[in-house]
């Protein structure tokens, strides 16, 4: 007995293995993520220049060996901003994506295994939510409450609530009656311990799936608040709001003050998207569309 | 007969509290918007007594549940109430402004399904081959670009280096007059009074936004496109098909395209009402006057009328669009059922 969860673990590597094995995209998006975690967690220890320091004489050069993507209308290095800019960046989308997962985990447990009207109520005000363009009701969270940081992880968390209630719902409804649900409750569980150890954990692996897909929605999301304004303000380096200053000078023919923070925003982006893909092969792979 | 009936009904009853719950949310959104607009319209020279004129002209003194009783009143008139910043009624400047964005929306939607359908097609007949993977690649690119980067390129690369497309200020550029308004949009008006110098202007203006909207909205289309592509090759009546000795492209464009292209119209559906909204990057981008760059202006002046506009238009848009949709569909589809599950 004691072998088994080594077996299992095992096994779940291997599978893990295969499934990147014959998808060398999704192997790329786990080396992209370790690229940007490490930015994140070392990148104003790594930069070659401070990111807020101002150089007037050097201002507007084209990327060199000194400074790989420029230098931007105050002589600041573009590259040091980059990639100083990815901690605040994925910041902002990690914590808004896990209040969203466990506010819409706890809101979703608890219409999917009561059910009734707690559950219609729910699924009305979640509806309500959907109902707007979500990048317009995030825009006007964040003009009501005021133009912070906070209040982007706020707004982002709250328009995506919806997708993590709705599936944690789902999952737990449809194991609500089942056997061992019911086994757990005769054994003198309680309804809230079946809830939390016995069903919920059963929705983790398509939550997983979802996470990743909405990091990368999440950055999108807070980078555009910041290209319009609303948000992150200058001087803090943050990559939608490099785009909207280096947009100023695309017109002039000043392009790497624009290009620079849209492909690394791009890359970011593009990186949960592709890893969502990944783990939705690895998780369910019928799922796969 | 009765049961479809009782769909249909049943889908429209869950959509009311939808939209009073939209019209709640929009309230209470702009309300907590800073600034006062009695100050603002009681103008620079103002004292706190006229201030106070204005606050009681605008219903501002009254309690919360009044003042919303009130907006309910003028809401159910068409009275979206007066913007501070243009000085006209909400509803005009959101008529006026729609057609841009309208004309907008469709032709990426255009753009984006002529590019999105073959792709999901060609993905869909060799599952986990090469170009399987390379459809993917491609649309997750597209998906991941934000769009008001994708615009800001799109602009450097054909305006500042090519030198091909217009400058982007706008729907026309100052040479050409506006077509007559008839429609609203551009293309439509011109070729109706047969101005095709004009119409080939507006549509040059057109095509960088356009793109840029088609790179992020091909994802959705040929995900669906290759998902029910796979599902209806799959099925039994292709390959009844198969075994009939039909040849293989009357299978895959007369008979499994044709069923496959019902999931793909409802994702079509759920696209548009989407980018409509989020077409307000693009807008600002290529100042483009259409309803969302009227929202940003709003959102910076603070207009509070016109943000509650915006905000409830688009969003009473998206309910209806989506109340449509589902109804065609269990028109079409009689098995589909709106049930509590």
């Amino acid at each position: 007995m004691s072998m088994a969860p080594t077996t299992k673990s095992d096994g779940f590597f291997a599978h893990i293995f295969y499934v990147l094995r014959g998808n060398p995209i999704t192997a790329l998006a786990f080396i992209l993520l370790a690229f940007f975690i490490v930015c994140a967690l070392f990148g104003p220890l790594i930069v070659p220049y401070d990111p807020l320091a101002s150089n007037t004489s050097n201002a507007l050069k084209p990327p060199s060996s000194d400074h790989w993507f420029g230098t931007d209308n105050l002589g600041r290095d573009v590259f040091s901003r980059v990639i100083v800019a990815t901690r605040l960046d994925l910041l902002i989308s990690v914590s808004a994506v896990a209040l969203s997962f466990v506010i819409g985990s706890i809101l979703g447990s608890i219409a999917g295994y009561w059910g009734g009207w707690l559950d219609a109520i729910l699924n009305r005000l979640l509806d309500t939510i959907m109902a707007f363009p979500l990048f317009v009701l995030a825009m006007g969270i964040v003009a009501a409450l005021g133009n912070t940081i906070e209040n982007i992880v706020y707004a982002t968390a709250l328009i995506n609530i919806p997708f993590y209630a709705r599936l944690v719902r789902a999952e737990v409804n449809i194991r609500r009656d089942a056997g061992f649900a019911l086994a757990a409750k005769l054994a003198g569980n309680s309804d809230l311990r079946v809830l939390a150890v016995h069903i919920f954990p059963n929705a983790l692996p398509p939550m997983m799936v979802q996470i990743s897909l909405n990091l990368g929605w999440a950055i999108l999301n807070a980078a555009g608040l910041s290209f319009i304004g609303l948000g992150v303000r200058p001087p803090t380096p943050e990559w939608g709001i490099m785009v909207a200053e280096g947009a100023n000078f695309v017109i002039s023919g000043e392009w790497w003050l624009a290009l620079f923070p849209g492909l690394w925003l791009m890359l970011a982006v593009f990186t949960f998207n592709l890893l969502g893909d990944g783990l939705r092969d690895i998780v369910d792979p019928r799922k796969r569309t | 007969m009765s049961g479809r009936y009782k769909t249909i009904s049943l889908r429209i009853a869950q959509a009311i509290p939808v939209l009073f719950g939209v019209v709640v949310v929009s309230f209470i959104l702009t309300r907590a918007l800073p600034g006062d607009p009695a100050v603002y319209f009681a103008g620079a020279s103002a004292t706190e007594e006229s201030i106070a004129q204005v606050r009681e002209a605008l219903g501002l003194d009254k309690s919360l549940p009044e003042q919303f009783v009130i907006y309910l009143g003028d809401l159910l008139r068409g009275d979206l109430g007066q913007s501070i910043s243009t000085g006209q009624a909400v509803t005009d400047d959101l008529a006026r402004r729609l057609p841009a964005s309208l004309e907008l929306t469709l032709m990426a939607l255009f753009i984006s399904c002529s590019i999105a359908v073959p792709l999901g097609v060609m993905a869909a007949t060799k599952p986990g081959s090469l170009r399987d993977h390379i459809c993917r690649v491609i649309v997750t690119a597209g998906v991941s670009l934000p769009t008001f980067f994708t615009g800001i390129l799109l602009i450097y690369i054909f305006y500042y280096l090519l030198g091909i497309a217009p400058s982007p200020l706008g729907r026309l550029d100052f040479i050409y007059i506006e077509p007559d308004t008839v429609t609203g949009f551009y293309l439509i008006d011109a070729a109706l009074i047969g101005d095709w110098e004009t119409w080939f202007g507006a549509l040059k203006q057109l095509i960088l936004p356009a793109t840029t909207l088609a790179l992020f909205t091909m994802a959705p289309i040929a995900r669906m496109t290759r998902a029910a592509m796979l599902s209806a090759l799959s099925s039994d009546f292709v390959r009844t098909a198969r075994a009939a000795g039909l040849s293989s492209s009357k299978i895959l464009y007369g008979y499994a395209l044709h069923n496959a292209m019902l999931p793909v119209i409802t994702t079509l559906g759920m696209v548009f009402s989407f980018t409509l909204g989020a077409n307000v990057l693009v807008e600002k981008v290529f100042a483009w006057p259409g309803i969302g760059s009227y929202a940003i202006e709003a959102l910076v002046a603070s207009d509070y009328a016109a943000v509650q506009g915006f905000v409830l238009a688009m969003a009473i848009l998206f309910v209806l669009l989506n109340l449509t949709i589902d109804i065609a569909y269990s028109l079409i589809d009689p098995r589909i059922g709106f049930e509590e599950r």
